[in-house]
Parts: C-alpha cells; sequence; structure tokens
C-alpha cells in the first residue's frame, strides 16, 4: 500500500533551534500510530509540521492524495475563545467545513450529520448550549465530533486524552478504533503507555530525536524508554551549526 | 408641548433634521453589527486608536480642498487603510500584538493629523474634524454614506463565515482554509470604512462611539451572535433618533447627544439587563433540577 505520509530527513524547530531532529520515516495509509516521549520531545511539532503550520527547517514531509488542509488536526492547547456567543450545534457544524467552504448552506443532510456526530460523542440535547457552559471532558468530545464531521482520511490527534476521565476516553478511544476500522490514517499523541500497548499497533518514540519507530512491543521496551528520558531538552542558543545540515546544504 | 411636536415635527419641518436622520439609520445599520464583532474579538479600542488614525488623511483632504466632506473622506480612508493593513502586517509577521503595533500607528497619525489642521485652519475646523456635525448633510455626503454602509453590509455577509471562526478557533480556520488572514484583513478595512462614515456624523473622537456603545448594550440582552448583531442595530437607530430628538430640543451639540442618549441605554442595560446585568446578579432566580 502508498504511504500515506512520508516523512524525508525532517527536521522542525523554531528560530533555528531543532525541537524535531532528522526524523525519517513513513506512516502507511489506515496506519493507527502513537507517538509518545517525554515533555519536550517535539510531539506537538512535529503535528504542526504535519498541518503546514511550522515549516520544516531541512527535509521534507510528502503527503500522497491529499492536500495539508484535507487533515483533520486537533491542537493540544486549543486556541478556542470560550467566551464567544456561538452554540455546541453551530460550532461543530464548522467541522463541515470542507464540504459547506464560505458560502454553501450546511442543508438539512448537514444537520442530520451534526445530530449524528453529537450523538456519536454523547452529547444529544446540547445543540443549542453555549461552548462557554462546557466542561473540559464536554469540551472535548464536542472537540472530536467536529473531527467526526471533517471527514478527513488523516487524523492528527494532538494529546487528545489529558485531564479526561476514564469513561470519556474509553467512549473517545472507540471513535478513533472506528475511524481506524473505517481506513483512515490516525496519529496520535500519548502518555498513557498501557493505553497505548492495549489499542495502538505502531508506535513512535520520540525524543527530539526518533528513539525508536516500529511494531508497539518492539518500541516500548524499557531500554528504549530509558534511552528517552536521558535525551533531555536541550535548548543551547551558542549551539554549533548541524554538521548534518551543513553538509546537506552544500551538497544542495 | 404634544408628543407630536416632541417627536415627529422636527423632522416634518425641517430637512436638515431628515437627512441627519437618514444619515443615522445608515451608520447604525453598518456600524453596530461591526462592533459587535469588535467587541467579541476583544479589538473595542483597536476601534477607537483607528477612530484616531484616520486623521491625517482626513486632514490632508482638508488641506488641498477646504471643508469638502468628499476629499477628506478619501484621505482618511487612505490613512486608515494604511495604518489597519501597516498594524496588521507587523502584527502577522513579527508576532507583535496587534494593539501594541496600532498603538504606535494611531499615536503617530493622531499627532500628524492635528499639525497637519493647525497649519492652515481655524479652531472652528479643528472642532468640525473632531467631533463632526451630523445637521449639515449635503446630497454628497449622505450618498458617501449610504453608498458605505451598503458596501459595508454586502462584505460583511461575504466574511461571516470565515470571521466568525476566526474568531472562535483561529487555529481551527488556519488548520483547514487559508480564509482566515483576508477576513481578518478584510474586517479591519470594513471597521476604516464605517469609522470614516462616522467621522461625517460624529467627529473622529465620537466616531467609534455608534459602534461600540451598541454592541456593548446588545451584550446585556443576548447570548447568541445574531441576536447580538439585531439588538446592536436596534439600540444604535433608538439612540440615534433620540439623541437628534434631544439635540434638537435643548441645543446640544447633535454627535455628543447621540453618544450621550447610547451611554444611558448602556447604563440601564448594565443595570437591568437579563444577561448578567447587575439586579438580575442581586436577584437570582431559583436553580433548576438539572
Amino acid at each position: 500500500m502508498r504511504p500515506q505520509l512520508a516523512l524525508r530527513d525532517v527536521t522542525l524547530g523554531y528560530d533555528r533551534h531543532p525541537a524535531v531532529h532528522h526524523l525519517s520515516g513513513e506512516v502507511a495509509s489506515g496506519a493507527l500510530l502513537a507517538v509518545v516521549g517525554p515533555n519536550g520531545a517535539g510531539k506537538s511539532t512535529l503535528f504542526r509540521g504535519l498541518v503546514g503550520i511550522v515549516k520544516p527547517l531541512s527535509g521534507t514531509i510528502a503527503l500522497s492524495n491529499l492536500d495539508a488542509r484535507d487533515i483533520a488536526y486537533l491542537p493540544q492547547i486549543a486556541e478556542i475563545d470560550r467566551s464567544f456567543p456561538i452554540s455546541v450545534f453551530d460550532f461543530v457544524g464548522t467541522g463541515l467545513w470542507r464540504a459547506t467552504g464560505i458560502f454553501r448552506g450546511i442543508g438539512g443532510k448537514g444537520r442530520e450529520r451534526i445530530a449524528r456526530a453529537l450523538a456519536a460523542v454523547g452529547l444529544t440535547g446540547f445543540e443549542n448550549r453555549g461552548i462557554g457552559t462546557l466542561s473540559g471532558g464536554q469540551m472535548q468530545r464536542m472537540l472530536f465530533a467536529r473531527v467526526l464531521l471533517q471527514d478527513a482520511p488523516l487524523i492528527v490527534l494532538d494529546e487528545p486524552f489529558n485531564a479526561i476521565d476514564a469513561r470519556t476516553v474509553g467512549d473517545l478511544l472507540a471513535l478513533c478504533k472506528q475511524w481506524h476500522g473505517e481506513g483512515r490514517t490516525v496519529i496520535a499523541a500519548l502518555h498513557d503507555m498501557d493505553l497505548v500497548r492495549a489499542n495502538f499497533p505502531e508506535t513512535l518514540l520520540l525524543a527530539r530525536e526518533p528513539v525508536a519507530w516500529g511494531a508497539t512491543a518492539d518500541v516500548l521496551t524499557a531500554e528504549n524508554l530509558a534511552e528517552a528520558r536521558r535525551m533531555c531538552e536541550a535548548f543551547d542558543d551558542s549551539a554549533a551549526a548541524c554538521a548534518d545540515a551543513v553538509r546537506q546544504s552544500r551538497a544542495a | 408641548m404634544s408628543i407630536y411636536d416632541v417627536l415627529a415635527a422636527p423632522f416634518i419641518e425641517f430637512e436638515f433634521m431628515r437627512r441627519a436622520l437618514a444619515a443615522i439609520i445608515a451608520l447604525s445599520l453598518a456600524g453596530a453589527p461591526i462592533g459587535v464583532f469588535l467587541m467579541l474579538r476583544r479589538m473595542s479600542l483597536v476601534g477607537d486608536a483607528m477612530a484616531h488614525a484616520i486623521l491625517p488623511g482626513a486632514a490632508i483632504g482638508f488641506l488641498l480642498s477646504g471643508l469638502n466632506l468628499f476629499a477628506m473622506t478619501t484621505g482618511g480612508l487612505i490613512a486608515g487603510f494604511a495604518v489597519a493593513i501597516l498594524a496588521g502586517l507587523v502584527s502577522r509577521t513579527t508576532g507583535l500584538k496587534e494593539d501594541a503595533s496600532l498603538a504606535t500607528f494611531y499615536l503617530a497619525s493622531l499627532a500628524l493629523g492635528v499639525s497637519i489642521v493647525s497649519l492652515r485652519g481655524s479652531n472652528i475646523d479643528l472642532l468640525h474634524v473632531l467631533f463632526g456635525n451630523i445637521l449639515a448633510m449635503d446630497d454628497q455626503t449622505l450618498l458617501v454614506i449610504a453608498a458605505n454602509a451598503t458596501v459595508t453590509l454586502i462584505v460583511l455577509a461575504m466574511i461571516y463565515r470565515p470571521l466568525v471562526i476566526e474568531s472562535v478557533d483561529p487555529l481551527f480556520l488556519r488548520s483547514v482554509s487559508r480564509a482566515g488572514a483576508p477576513a481578518h484583513l478584510i474586517f479591519l478595512a470594513l471597521v476604516v470604512i464605517n469609522l470614516v462614515n462616522g467621522f461625517q456624523a460624529l467627529g473622529t473622537l465620537l466616531a467609534v462611539g455608534l459602534m461600540i456603545l451598541p454592541a456593548g448594550i446588545a451584550r446585556f440582552w443576548s447570548r447568541d451572535i445574531s441576536g447580538l448583531i439585531c439588538i446592536a442595530v436596534l439600540s444604535a437607530l433608538i439612540s440615534g433618533y433620540a439623541g437628534l430628538v434631544l439635540s434638537f430640543q435643548t441645543r446640544l451639540p447633535s454627535g455628543p447627544a447621540i453618544i450621550l442618549v447610547a451611554a444611558g441605554l448602556y447604563m440601564a442595560s448594565v443595570l437591568f439587563g437579563n444577561v448578567g446585568g447587575l439586579v438580575r446578579q442581586l436577584f437570582p432566580r431559583r436553580h433548576l433540577e438539572a
């Protein structure tokens, strides 16, 4: 099967300082991939690179058969203005953007899809509530409903289960598996290793540089995890230019 | 004096009052929805800053062709767009917050504008520029105001969806569409157009009043954005009409009279509004079962 996503020697970062360093690999179409690693390992930066918000400092990210804007992306720290007067129904409805664009109406079919998405995440009856009245878990359910409506072939979830109770995690995880069953590619950043072992066939262990990438059981070994912890968060203002990068730019 | 004499007669007897009323209606229809978005995007003071930023353009128009509102409008539009777009670009490209970059631009503009007016004009000219004169609307000015209002409503309808999404969840809009930045810049342009519009009637210092005060009033009566816009337009219309009557009967200057009426409505809303009004907070209704 053609890979959904191919990373070639990708370095992503801010102000020349790499947050993800020389990452190469492929994500198969329909994969269910967990990205794990300590805080500051570059998981969020990698995801921002995938959806095109952060441009790679070097290397390329190739998406097959889809535009970066067709990725459903759920960021870790959503910049949602919860005081904005918009109802849950309308907010979730923005997930239909690909179908509606700027001008087209939602229509009866769209309304039905929104109602079904809300039912799928257990928020039926919340349609007319303002988004400011939702609890943290309800908010996350609502965001999943929007991802559901986006109907995207590639779904990127950045730490979707942080500060969420067990029941909600169970419900939302079931959605991830449903997406996987529908042949969509799902990539999620996670911290709960037991949850990863139980549910995700493939794992990338990241600590700025990739530590291991492959079948979950092979990746989440005690040695690999210890290795990841050792690779501390380095941000040195006087760091020398990366030798690999220099070599490459000379070659180019 | 009958109610008719107070409320209707001024408009039936005097053409300048009818023109003023027409101008107020146009200003309310377009300005109030823009004000609602300014408030929801926490840009109320940005609107105020922009009002000062249009001054040098208007002043140059005044310097070139005297007290000609058409020339002053064109100048104001050019200056306002320049400041809005420069400030927008600076904040989008450097990460400096928009309010900070705008503050710099508008202070410079205000200083420049007052200097230019003082070069040639008298104090009366300066007063006119600062406070406007809605009772002296000629055909040309009225047409400019009506045209600007029409353009505003049409363009706002076109950018409504991306503008709302950008206000609630900018990162989401960025991940699905490129419409965010253009919608934001077009919105700033609409703000400028409406400030220049208000500038004719209320002057550079109060122009933003008929945009922001109605939005503030609406916040106390509705939780939903369409409701906010309707109530804002309605309260702008009421303030404009009542302000004109007040100004006619008491010889108060018209611009300040309109803004004072709006401020009165605002105070009443703060007290009695059913969304977070003080009285409602002091005497809450019993809580529900679920």
